[in-house]
């Protein structure tokens, strides 16, 4: 692909195709040239994972990934795992259980959460934490987040 | 989506998910980076790779000429000094003749883009002459080659120094039957909050300048904003957007706020400073790294005769909260106990590292560390349980602490029966097996600084307005600051309470100076009280309004009715009442909208010596916390297993958020107990990333089990105090003396990380002590 040739794949369900550089970082692309804000920008090395976004599934931290690696797939940021009306059974979740308190990281453990339980749809306590731990929140203590994703898992309560 | 509350109230006190909780989890909470200006340009920092040098020039020609480059600035431009205390105004926007640390800010740019502003960055020419470093505060204690700052104490790099004495501790100390004595050392810890720093700032050409900042104090930015640019505050508009975690870091006015807004006053143009990962661990004004030496003496019983305690804390390049600090590190010490004598000596020194400032729990974490190990050692040493030796300590309630602290409510009594019965206490203390122990650690904090920062005392800590139109729907707007403690969900559930209205009639706005009036922000626990109290004042006013209304439709006078959900009746009729939309329209009748305020000042307390305000607080919050944990002896790896955490904040209003708040916290405590450390080489800082930086995984995370187990408090709104910083406190030395009855051994150096276990148990091998039968 030459310099400013577009980038294609499936974002949220609809086709986009957008110009994008050879060194163009998917965050980035997301962020700044689709305005996509739900997914969040922490660090930019891949420390945080508040810039989670899935990739055919499956949580990918968008702040490493070269926006052209992307080509061809299939990219659910949080826009695109929110229902057009209301919540996620797992939002609500999150929501009931206090598992947001500042919030920053939010998206990126929802779409942590939703791959995992769509791998496992019950997954363990230990399984659920392993999950995580590439996600940081540093208001929670983890511990609302976890309940939240074992009350999804539950169906909700 | 409320649970039902055990208590008299419809809201307050059940378990209530955050308003914001369904934009924060579809990603539509808009945080700073996420607004965006149009013709917005970049805002990029160069910042000092040289730990201190004079600043001989600073050639900016050829970063100016670059195409695209609109603007680059120096520190001459904005030389007037701020800081977020009044009387230690030390910093500047940009540095001024002097780089006093590494990521200390010499140079600005705006430009079109990222890649023109790096490239701006990277053509200013910087000619420097070195100075003396000075990493270590000891090295700083006397006169030095060249101070950091010219107010240092004589000389010397001592920004603060606070010698108190009350009672006459040498007296007591030589008729004491029992002392000890604990020397802590402390490691910087920082806050680590998940949204790096950010800024958007723009003026227009009707004279105002508006800045949209990630802080946790929208005002003294306002404040600072004003000083340092020159221009008047009613020309300057903060906004503060979602804010995505603070614990101190985002308290300060912060140079990239204010060489934002000057970017934006130089290009006329909208500007946008992200402050990078790394580049927020410079600017760090997290916990103080801090050597503290404490002797606590007692009587045969165990009761406390005197405390004496030296502080020697790392503050780095500016002042920041660093005056508070110094104060805090002696009189925190004090409370939950009566202590009848009591000195201390703290000196807060500068270095060549980046500042110091508050951080969760400030001022009150690293003392009471050495104070709860101290008196865990006490205990062993006078054949007493742990439990005993505090109670029989115990600030009664309505007492005053020999430095004049009232002490109205407390519940520290009953925080420690509900922790020791609930931990399986008796059973458990030096009983379990070798490498299991259980530990005690106690607490206790402001809720809410008595005193406001600024010089204008007579202005209230926090004012709320609401507003009521036909709709129903009641706007509040104050300036108190979510930064994700949620309080925005706490002041809509007193609104609603009072007016007996459903939750979601209730509006809290965005924080914006132009509208919302003054609340000083999210620092020193003052939230829950302050705006609490402000709010309940202001939604009284309107339900008087409202009633009134209903009076006239209901043929009663207004004091013959009460309110009920979403209704107004006749106390001795119940089936003779109006929906509250209708009297609300009646009441609108020849006025329109409603409107209502609410304020919450502070009375004056504290003695009349020198530093007297320093630690008063309308309220405090109690803590005894039980911590269970297993040690591995061969790799010297623990697990914290359990919490049980007694806390005392009065009616907890919210249960869901009182929870989050120690568990947050105990999650924080827990970081700088065992592994977080700002690592420094000299004056470098080796681990600015959060890669290298670690904070506890979920893994670590013990069980948590909280008991609220406070009384009403006779001044907190319903009866509440704090629960954002106290419940930090009692985490640490919970855990050190849980290690302690596992394996006998005791840690004064933070944080315990295995290599220092390992190293504990091999001293304790060779001095040949025994340890529950290993």
């Amino acid at each position: 692909m030459s310099a400013a040739e577009a980038v294609r794949f499936r974002l949220n369900g609809q086709p986009v195709s957008a110009p994008c550089e050879a060194s163009r970082i998917l965050l980035d692309l997301l962020r700044e040239d689709l305005h996509l804000t739900g997914t969040k920008r922490g660090c930019d090395l891949g420390t945080c994972g508040c810039c989670t976004v899935l990739i055919d599934g499956r949580p990918t931290l968008s702040c490493l990934t070269l926006a052209r690696l992307a080509d061809g797939r299939e990219v659910t940021t949080i826009e695109g795992a929110t229902p057009r009306q209301g919540l996620s059974r797992l939002q609500r979740a999150f929501v009931e259980h206090g598992a947001t308190q500042c919030g920053f990281c939010t998206p990126g453990f929802v779409l942590t959460a939703t791959a995992l339980l769509a791998e496992r749809p019950h997954p363990t306590r230990d399984e659920i934490e392993r999950a995580i731990s590439g996600n940081l929140c540093r208001c929670t203590g983890y511990l609302k987040i976890v309940e939240a994703i074992e009350a999804a898992a539950r169906g909700g309560d | 989506m409320a649970s039902p509350t055990a208590g008299p109230y419809r809201l307050l006190g059940a378990r209530v998910p955050y308003v914001e909780g369904p934009l924060k989890v579809t990603g539509r909470a808009e945080y700073t980076d996420d607004l965006r200006r149009p013709g917005q340009l970049v805002g990029r920092l160069l910042r000092s790779p040289w730990p201190h040098a004079r600043l001989v020039s600073i050639d900016v020609a050829a970063a100016r000429a670059i195409p695209g480059v609109h603007a680059v600035l120096t520190g001459e431009k904005y030389p007037i000094p701020f800081g977020v205390l009044p009387i230690t105004h030390d910093e500047t926007a940009i540095a001024v003749e002097r780089s006093r640390y590494i990521g200390d800010i010499i140079a600005a740019v705006a430009a079109d883009d990222e890649r023109t502003a790096e490239a701006a960055l990277a053509a200013v020419r910087c000619e420097v002459e070195p100075l003396p470093e000075y990493a270590d505060p000891q090295t700083g204690l006397a006169r030095v080659a060249a101070p950091i700052h010219a107010r240092g104490l004589n000389g010397s790099n001592i920004q603060k120094e606070v010698v108190q004495h009350f009672g006459d501790v040498d007296a007591a100390l030589a008729t004491a039957a029992k002392t000890v004595r604990v020397r802590g050392t402390f490691a910087g810890v920082t806050h680590a909050f998940t949204e790096p720093l950010a800024t958007i700032a723009e003026a227009t050409p009707d004279g105002r300048l508006t800045v949209w900042s990630a802080t946790q104090v929208p005002h003294y930015l306002h404040r600072a904003l004003s000083e340092v640019l020159g221009i008047p505050m009613h020309r300057i508009r903060v906004i503060k957007p979602e804010v995505g975690g603070g614990f101190g870091g985002k308290s300060d006015p912060l140079p990239h706020e204010i060489v934002c807004a000057a970017l934006a006053i130089e290009t006329g143009r909208p500007v946008k400073i992200l402050v990078d990962r790394e580049d927020v661990f410079y600017t760090n004004h997290g916990r103080h790294p801090t050597q503290n030496d404490v002797r606590i003496a007692t009587d045969a019983d165990g009761r406390i005769l005197a405390y004496d305690i030296d502080a020697v804390i790392d503050g780095g390049a500016w002042s920041s909260f660093g005056t508070v600090t110094t104060y805090y590190n002696g009189v925190l010490s004090m409370g939950p106990y009566r202590v009848p004598n009591f000195r201390y000596r703290g000196r807060r020194v500068y270095t060549t590292k980046p500042p110091s400032g508050a951080m969760r729990a400030h001022g009150g974490t690293n003392i009471r560390y050495s104070v709860e190990v101290a008196l865990d050692r006490l205990a062993e040493e006078l054949g007493l349980d742990p439990f005993e030796l505090r109670a029989r300590n115990a600030l009664p309630p309505n007492s005053t602490t020999v430095n004049d602290f009232e002490i109205t409510s407390t519940s520290f009594l009953k925080c420690l029966a509900a922790a020791r019965e609930r931990s399986g206490w008796d059973r458990k203390f030096r009983r379990l097996p070798y490498g299991r122990g259980v530990g005690l650690g106690c607490g206790f904090y402001i809720s809410g600084s008595n005193s406001p920062i600024h010089f204008t005392p007579k202005m209230p800590q926090s004012t709320v307005h609401l507003k009521v139109d036909m709709d129903g729907g009641i706007a509040v707007h104050s300036m108190q600051a979510d930064i994700g403690q949620g309080s925005n969900t706490l002041l809509a559930m007193i609104v609603a309470e009072v007016l007996g209205v459903a939750l979601d009639r209730v509006h809290v706005q965005r924080v914006d100076s132009d509208v919302s009036p003054i609340d000083l922000g999210s620092y020193s626990s003052r939230v829950t009280f302050m705006m609490g109290n402000a709010a309940r004042s202001a939604a009284l006013d309107l339900r008087a309004q409202v009633v009134r209304g209903a009076a006239e439709l209901l043929g009663a006078p207004p004091e013959q009715l009460e309110v009920v959900f979403e209704r107004i009746q006749r106390k001795d009729d119940p089936h003779r009442g109006v929906p509250f939309l209708d009297a609300l329209h009646r009441a609108m009748e020849g006025t329109g909208a409603l409107t209502a305020t609410g304020s919450y000042q502070t009375r004056p307390k504290g003695g009349s010596f020198k530093g007297a305000r320093a630690g008063t607080a309308p309220a405090y919050s109690f803590a005894a916390y039980v911590a269970e944990v297993t040690v591995d002896a061969e790799t010297g790896e623990y697990a914290v297993d359990k919490i049980w955490a007694a806390f005392d904040c009065g009616r907890p209003l919210n249960r869901l958020a009182v929870e989050g708040q120690i568990e947050g916290s105990i999650h924080m405590g827990l970081g700088q107990l065992m592994g977080e450390t700002m690592s420094y080489r000299g004056s470098r800082l080796l681990n600015p990333s959060l890669l290298e930086y670690k904070i506890p995984a979920p893994q670590q995370m013990p069980e948590v089990e909280v008991l609220l187990v406070g009384d009403d408090d006779p001044e907190g709104p319903f009866g509440a105090k704090e629960a954002g910083e106290g419940p930090l406190v009692a985490t640490l030395p919970a855990v050190a003396n849980a290690l302690y009855d596992a394996i006998g051994c005791r840690f004064t150096e933070l944080p315990i990380t295995p290599d220092r276990v390992v190293r504990a148990l091999d001293l304790r091998g060779k001095e040949g002590r025994p340890w529950k039968g290993a």
